[in-house]
């Protein structure tokens, strides 16, 4: 009993210091904290997206049809005279939306699989092992096309095969993470003085494997609004009349020399948020990374 | 490693059929739906076996080379896959050659210029690589180069075979496109391979010997940081098929990619069924390679001690 207490204490007092110094480590560096500050920016531009809009996202006119860029509408409008820059804003919504749900199915899914394979080992990591290489083993993009295609075009089943087919990646990250943290001194000890198995994997390994997971999430949020723009502009996504960056360009490629501007500014969206989370997440390994504590 | 990876794949690509809402076969009896008709495509189909005989008789078709006949044209899938992959292989060997062209250079330049303004810059440029959505990147090449500079094809394709140059021609934007995150990776790994090498015992003596910088760099140094390279470049391979999903349909190019979203839209699910369980079979031969030129590469693992 007393040693648990000890370790709880200690425990306690050291995530903190060591969190206190990754912030610092973090704030220092000036890519991550741009690429929060885009995340940001564009989190807040889902989120007031009724309040900033300037016009009615599904709101056709036949006498604003493809007009270019103007005070009227700030990035132009579309074939059907509407206005990019309000339709973007409501797109936004799916995009991050896709990006973040999709990986909490990932991580809410993977993790504990690669706990569970990485703490018990033997035949249980074997089958959990093989399972996770046969998913690997078909493409991202393919698995999650092949997966929209069964399940019906839809944002809510592009995101659940998004989610799918990234979970391998938390199954893979998380048992080797596990597999390095089981034969430390304070799981042994957990063991010698009985604590069941759930409970030593949720309080003692996870905690462990978490700075590393926080990285890969933070990059896979990236890859997976990638996804989900390209599920989109194949047509496996969003559905019209509803906005997502990947479906405006969808339509916007048949009109590439009438109206560039219908396709420049929603993939210059996707490429500032993506950019915002890949430096985010690099600026978070930089900053997690025991080895320079 | 291989045969239990492939046998668990055959199963997802198997699995994925039952996951269709509704019953497949009451679209395909036609407006009637004569109980008969029914009956009978559920003895064709051999819907009425158990799953798992289902399966076997599904494992055996494959292994003979029969994936089912496309539901819209009634061409076997297998014809198909064999007219659209060599367009797509040219597009991924083309784009291959594009992402080591550009990734390995400015990723050894990256290294040996560590913290300086050249690093710093290609670090810059390998990251928007990975953040650029090619479809995106695609569009905008084809406004800019084939609309208003009018110098490449913006679409289409024309075989190797029939017109070498033309075929080059429409193929460089596409295999650019695709290659731009492959560089980005390729950039990054040769950069951390690199730096690693850079700081060994063995590089000092090279350089301590007054050796040129540049034989330093490029056979001492390269030569050992090339071995992960070289089996990340077999691995991206399953990258490549994906992007190419994305290029094809941006350049129109009649390939794998262009083949899985057209069934798709025509809900083709033989053909879906037989391109991914192709792309699998295809990644895991990739995976075998690369471990057997892991060690042919890497003296060390040829001779077990």
């Amino acid at each position: 009993m007393t040693a648990q207490v000890t370790t709880a204490s200690a425990e306690a007092i050291a995530p903190k210091r060591k969190l206190g110094r990754a912030m610092t480590k973090f704030l220092k560096n000036r890519s991550a904290v741009f690429g929060g500050a885009l995340v940001l920016l564009f989190v807040l531009l889902a989120i007031f997206a009724p309040l900033i809009a300037t016009h009615d996202p599904f709101q056709t006119s036949f006498t604003t049809i493809r007009k270019p860029p103007s005070a009227a509408f700030w990035l132009g409008t579309d074939e059907l005279g509407r206005d990019i820059f309000t339709r973007m804003l409501y797109g936004s919504r799916a995009s991050l939306m896709a990006g973040v749900i999709s990986v909490t199915i990932a991580v809410i899914v993977g993790v504990p699989l690669g706990l569970i394979a990485g703490y018990y080992g033997g035949w249980t990591d074997a089958v959990i092992s093989r399972i996770t290489e046969a998913l690997l083993a078909i493409p991202f993009l393919i698995l999650a096309i092949a997966l929209a295609a069964f399940l019906g075009p839809s944002l809510t089943n592009a995101m659940i095969a998004i989610g799918l087919s990234a979970v391998p990646i938390f199954i893979r990250l998380t048992r080797g993470q596990a597999l390095a943290v089981k034969t430390e001194d304070y799981v042994e000890g957990a063991r010698a003085i009985g604590l069941p198995n759930p409970l030593i994997m949720a309080r003692y390994i996870f905690p462990n494997v978490l700075p590393p997971i926080m990285v890969q999430a933070t990059i896979t949020v990236a890859t997976a609004i990638i996804a989900e723009a390209s599920l989109s502009f194949l047509g496996l996504g969003q559905q019209p009349p509803n906005p997502s960056w990947g479906s405006m360009l969808n339509t916007a490629k048949n009109f590439m020399t009438q109206a560039p501007w219908m396709s420049i500014f929603p993939g210059g969206a996707i490429f500032l948020v993506v950019l915002g989370f890949n430096l985010l997440g690099d600026g978070l390994r930089d900053a997690l990374d025991p080895r320079d504590n | 490693m291989a045969i239990p990876t492939l046998f668990l794949v055959s199963l997802i690509v198997f699995g994925l059929q039952k996951l269709l809402p509704g019953d497949p076969l009451l679209t395909m009896a036609g407006e009637e739906r004569d109980p008969a008709v029914i009956e009978f495509l559920r003895e064709k189909y051999r819907l009425n076996d158990p799953f798992y005989m289902q399966y076997l008789y599904w494992v055996r078709d494959v292994l003979t080379g029969d994936f089912g006949n496309s539901l819209r044209t009634g061409v076997p899938v297998s014809t198909l896959i064999a007219q659209k992959l060599p367009v797509t292989i040219q597009l991924a060997v083309m784009a291959m050659i594009f992402a080591l062209l550009i990734g390995i250079p400015t990723g050894i330049m990256s290294a040996v210029k560590k913290g300086k303004a050249p690093d710093y810059a290609a670090n810059a440029i390998a990251l928007s690589g990975v953040s650029i959505p090619n479809f995106w990147l695609g569009i905008i090449l084809i406004m800019v180069v084939s609309v208003q500079w009018r110098l490449l094809p913006a679409s289409g394709y024309v075989p190797l075979t029939e017109d070498p140059i033309q075929s080059l021609r429409t193929m460089l934007m596409p295999s650019f496109v695709l290659a731009t995150a492959l560089g980005a990776y390729l950039m990054r790994h040769t950069r951390s391979a690199m730096l690693g090498v850079l700081s060994s015992d063995y590089i000092r003596t090279a350089k301590a010997k007054g050796l040129m910088p540049r034989v330093v760099v490029l056979k001492h140094a390269l030569r050992n940081a090339l071995m992960p390279i070289v089996t990340l470049t077999t691995l991206l391979f399953g990258e490549l098929l994906a992007g190419a999903v994305l290029t094809e349909q941006v350049f129109t190019i009649p390939g794998f990619g262009k083949l899985i979203v057209d069934a798709v839209f025509t809900r083709d699910y033989a053909v879906v069924q037989g391109v991914v369980l192709c792309t699998a079979v295809g990644f895991i031969f990739m995976n075998l390679l690369a471990d057997i030129l892991y060690i042919l590469i890497n003296p060390r693992l040829r001779h077990p001690q």
